[in-house]
Parts: C-alpha cells; sequence; structure tokens
C-alpha cells in the first residue's frame, strides 16, 4: 500500500464529486423510463394473440440477456446511421434510453408478478359489479398490484444506479468518467477510482438498507397467509 | 443491411468469441468458488469469519462492476504489487469476485431457507455438524440453488462484454474496431454482436428453465 497518495485523493475528490449530479439524474431518468415502458410490455404481453405474446416474450428475452453495453454502444453509434429513422441522441439521452428499455423487461416481470398476486376473484368481482375493463384495471386490479412491488422496484433502482457508470463509455460525464479524466490528466487512476466506488457505496448501501425495512414493513402489511394466521 | 456485409463481419467478429467463452468460464468457475467460500463464511460460527464474508460482499454488491473492473485493473500493479501478467486474469478476477458476492447470497439464503426439522431430524440420528450439512443440508440446498446459479450465468455473460474496455480481444472488442472504420455499417455490426451474445445465451436460458423445473422436486423447504 506504499504507492497510495493522499494528496492526491484529496485533490481528485471535489473534481469527481461534481458527476455526481449527472450519475444521479441519469439513474433517475433511466429508472422513470424503465418505469413506464415496462408497463408497454406487460400491456403487450396481454393482447390475447398467442403468437404476438411468443414474439414479445422472446424480444423481451433478447434484450434482457444480450449486454446493456451493446445496447447503449448500439443507440448511441448506430442509431444515427438507420435510415429514415434515425437521428443523434445526446449522450444522456442514449443512456436514458439503453439502460431503461434494457431495465424495462426485468421491471415489466415484476408488474406481472404484482398482477399475478391479486386475487382471481377480484377482476370477477369488478366483472361482475359491471366495470368497464378500463376501470377495472385502474381501480381495481392495479392499486392492489402496484404497492406490494414496490420494495422489488427499489432493489432496481439501485441495480440500475450501479449500472449507470456503462454510460461513462458513451460520453455521459459522470463520476466514472470524470475519475478516467482526472487519471489521463495525471495518471493516478487508483485513488480517482476508489473516490468513485466509495462513492457508490455510500450511496447504495444505507438504500439498500432502507429498503429492506421497507420490504419487511410491506410483508407486515401484505403478506396474506401471516394475517390470515393471526385472525384465526 | 445486406447479405454481403454480414457475412463480410460474421468472421470479424468470430475472433472474439474465444476470448469471451473463456473469460465467461473462468469467471464462473471463479465465482462459483467465491459464492460457496463467502456464502458458508457469512454462516460460520466464527464472528470474525462472519465478519468478514460480510465485508467482502457488501464492498462488492456495493458498488458497480465496471468500477471495480477499472479499480483492479489499476490497483492490482499499483498499490499490492500484484502482476497477474495477463489482463485476461484481472476481467476474470473482477467479474468472479463481484458476481460471487451476488451469488453468496443465493448460497446462504438456500441453506437457511430447508426446513428445519430436517436438522433436527438429523441431529436426532446422532449426526455430527459436518454430516448435517454434507448427507442432509447441502444436498437440499444445492437444488434450490440451482434456477439462481442459471440466471447468473447469463448476468456473467452480459458482464464478459466488460473487457474490451479494458482491450481483452472479445467479440465487442472486434466490432468496436470495425465500426471505427467503417460507421455506416454500424447498425449491422452492433446487431451481429448482439445476435451472437444472444446464441451465447439461448443454450444459458434453457438450462436455467430445466433447472428451475429440476430444483422443485425433493427439497423440504419452509
Amino acid at each position: 500500500m506504499s504507492n497510495w497518495k493522499w494528496d492526491v485523493f484529496y485533490d481528485a475528490f471535489p473534481y469527481i464529486i461534481k458527476g455526481l449530479w449527472i450519475t444521479a439524474g441519469l439513474t433517475i431518468a433511466s429508472f422513470v423510463f424503465a418505469l413506464v415502458f415496462g408497463f408497454v410490455w406487460t400491456f403487450l404481453r396481454r393482447v390475447p394473440f398467442k403468437p404476438f405474446q411468443w414474439i414479445v416474450v422472446w424480444v423481451m428475452e433478447f434484450i434482457r440477456s444480450t449486454p446493456p453495453l451493446v445496447q447503449l454502444f448500439f443507440i448511441y453509434y448506430a442509431f444515427p446511421q438507420i435510415p429514415v429513422i434515425g437521428m443523434t441522441l445526446s449522450p444522456f439521452v442514449s443512456g436514458m434510453i439503453g439502460l431503461g428499455v434494457h431495465f424495462s423487461t426485468y421491471i415489466s416481470e415484476v408488474y406481472r408478478s404484482g398482477i399475478e398476486g391479486v386475487d382471481q376473484g377480484q377482476s370477477e368481482a369488478s366483472t361482475a359489479l359491471n366495470f368497464s375493463t378500463y376501470k377495472k384495471w385502474t381501480k381495481i386490479i392495479l392499486p392492489q398490484a402496484i404497492p406490494p412491488t414496490i420494495p422489488m422496484l427499489g432493489n432496481y433502482l439501485i441495480i440500475m444506479f450501479k449500472e449507470v457508470p456503462l454510460a461513462s463509455t458513451i460520453g455521459v460525464i459522470g463520476i466514472l468518467q470524470l475519475a478516467n479524466n482526472y487519471g489521463a490528466k495525471t495518471w493516478d487512476y487508483v485513488e480517482p477510482l476508489t473516490i468513485v466506488a466509495m462513492l457508490f457505496l455510500l450511496l447504495s448501501y444505507p438504500s439498500a438498507i432502507l429498503i429492506k425495512k421497507l420490504e419487511n414493513k410491506m410483508n407486515r402489511n401484505f403478506d396474506k397467509n401471516k394475517m390470515l394466521k393471526e385472525t384465526n | 443491411m445486406t447479405i454481403s456485409a454480414i457475412s463480410e463481419i460474421f468472421p470479424v467478429l468470430a475472433q472474439g468469441l474465444k476470448i469471451t467463452i473463456l473469460i465467461l468460464l473462468a469467471s464462473a468457475v471463479f465465482g462459483y468458488f467465491m459464492a460457496f467460500v463467502a456464502g458458508f463464511g457469512r454462516l460460520s460460527r466464527f464472528f470474525i469469519i462472519r465478519k468478514l464474508s460480510g465485508l467482502y460482499i457488501e464492498i462488492f454488491r456495493g458498488t458497480s462492476l465496471i468500477v471495480q473492473l477499472f479499480w483492479l485493473y489499476y490497483a492490482l500493479p499499483i498499490l499490492f504489487d500484484i502482476h497477474l501478467g495477463n489482463d485476461f486474469w484481472v476481467g476474470a478476477l473482477a467479474i468472479g469476485l463481484n458476481y460471487g458476492a451476488y451469488m453468496s447470497e443465493v448460497v446462504r439464503t438456500s441453506i437457511n431457507s430447508v426446513a428445519k426439522g430436517q436438522k433436527e431430524a438429523s441431529i436426532a440420528l446422532n449426526m455430527s455438524s459436518f454430516q448435517q450439512m454434507r448427507f442432509i443440508i447441502f444436498p437440499q440446498a444445492l437444488r434450490m440453488m440451482l434456477p439462481e446459479f442459471g440466471n447468473y450465468l447469463i448476468q456473467m455473460l452480459k458482464a464478459t462484454s466488460l473487457v474490451s474496455l479494458i482491450a481483452l480481444k472479445d467479440i465487442l472488442y472486434y466490432g468496436e474496431i470495425m465500426r471505427s472504420s467503417n460507421i455506416s455499417m454500424a447498425p449491422t455490426i452492433y446487431l451481429l454482436i448482439l445476435v451472437f451474445y444472444f446464441i451465447i445465451a439461448l443454450p444459458l436460458i434453457f438450462l436455467t428453465r430445466k433447472l428451475e423445473k429440476m430444483s422443485k422436486k425433493g427439497v423440504a423447504s419452509q
């Protein structure tokens, strides 16, 4: 450890921390994108036409099992080259779309598990009460399906936060890119990268504990089996 | 996107197939090894081993893989004077350590979710604590771990694309070289790269589905 330089550490810290806003901003932006796009997938999967469902499932599988890094490159470098629809996107927007679409396939599974968790009787009851399909979903199913998935969605927020530095490869100036820039100027890479790692740890570890607490609390409120046991 | 373009790109990308698959294998072996070491470490009766494994898991789960990769790449030679001789091992080490930390939680939770009665029964049969783990708890826990291990194998495959950033010659590396010389072919190049990864992932997807079915048989879980 004799090559560790504290003066570099103190010098690099204020320089790198400026990138935290971009990193946090891209995390939030791509998370919101994934939340919205996840609904699109969930909706497409419920279209009552088997071949179409099959295609949607495999497109999702394709997006999910190929590297997000390549998907980012595709959107940033290849999308502008595609005739007619292609246009140049800024690194931030490319990152938001790339990570957002990648994680929307995971988020969609979360929604699905939430919807499947709602008792079949709820759907039948709203049909019996002559609710329209739109009303059934917005008033009965989704209000029950979504709250139990909040801890899972929170976990995905943390996972996405840790994937956001991938966007530094297409030029999003977050904390990782700033650390690399610092390294390129001074040839000291270890201290700046350690700062980046520290920042990630400092932000993600407490959030993970928070989510865990929320999960336990939600389980207390929503665990049907447990509630049945307590009342019987 | 013409056939001739595809036939031009395909052999270039195929050159990187070997490194991608070797990195995947090396990091998988290393990752599973770390998963068991840290997973059992978290369940150890010794306070210090529990805390050390916990520290490893939280550090590697709490920071991002790309940061760990760069950090190991620069810090191993400078801070610790460790020269692995080859960047290949830096890539495999980073991916293995990162996913090992995630998978150790799979190991721990699976062992914990074997029904209590199983342990009680093995105590009643006068088994030593090693025998309990070896013959009763672990065989049942392992079945529960398998589907998750399969899922993480696909995650590790996706992660191998990062090693092109430390100049290892994998599929993405060759694709990037080709793209930088003719930008108009970029859509075809990246689409083919994605297809390459998907074709490697397909057997892993089916394996995971099979493991999911297998894992449900013959386990007493709570």
